[in-house]
């Protein structure tokens, strides 16, 4: 799966769980879910709960610490699907 | 843990403590009560001459036997015990009955999901008639203390 196709999934996820914004329209590898798109760790939670149904993946504690950003996130899921 | 050892370490005081008993506990929910004393502060205020229990103090209740107990058993079974902080991080709640002053509520949890620290659930308070005085979905994180 390519970067773009992980945005591509990962858009409707985030847009569920952060405020409307600019930096939401504009979501690129780049967005910093708490600095950028003013989601709280309760939220990011809840957001990575999502990510793990959409990709079939399970996200341990020291994955889900390193998702702060589009970016790690992308690295994340990349990680775990091809573990599988 | 038992339900004693859970009141004693929880981190509210009097007059915000809002549990009196926890009838039951285990890893999917929790069943506690709370009476409410007529001499509560709030009463005076809430409203002028015709006190009833605020909304916010229902939620409070329901936040206190059905999240913050339930987080801090679910962790002690990790860890032995709790050291950290809560905060309430979303809550949905409907109000259907008003709770008047001397009135004992029962608070009925049980967990959607306990991951990464978030606790989410399903609450109900029900008056001693057994009617349901709200219900709602409270969802809390439990923050660690950096030196455990």
């Amino acid at each position: 799966m390519s970067n773009e196709e992980i945005i591509h999934k990962l858009k409707p996820i985030i847009t569920t769980y952060a405020p409307a914004s600019a930096a939401l329209e504009n979501l690129n590898e780049e967005s910093d879910f708490i600095k950028d798109l003013n989601i709280n760790s309760a939220n990011l939670v809840d957001i990575i709960l999502d990510v793990e149904e959409a990709f079939g993946i399970t996200i341990d504690n020291t994955s889900m610490e390193k998702m702060l950003t589009v970016k790690a996130s992308i690295e994340v899921i990349k990680e775990k699907l091809s573990e599988k | 843990m038992i339900p004693k050892e859970i009141i004693a370490i929880l981190p509210y005081s009097k007059p915000f403590l809002f549990v009196d008993d926890i009838e039951s506990i285990n890893e999917d929910g929790v069943t506690g009560s709370f009476t409410f004393n007529p001499e509560l502060e709030f009463y005076k205020g809430h409203f002028k001459d015709h006190p009833i229990t605020p909304g916010v103090i229902l939620t409070e209740t329901m936040a206190q036997i059905g999240l913050v107990s339930l987080g801090i058993f679910l962790l002690s079974a990790e860890e032995q015990t709790f050291k950290g902080h809560v905060a309430m991080t979303s809550t949905n709640v409907e109000f259907l009955r008003p709770v008047f002053p001397g009135e004992k509520v029962t608070i009925i949890s049980e967990k959607i999901y306990f991951r990464f620290n978030k606790l989410k659930c399903k609450v109900m308070m029900q008056n001693q008639a057994g009617d349901k005085v709200c219900y709602g979905e409270l969802a809390g994180m439990f923050i660690k203390n950096a030196n455990g």
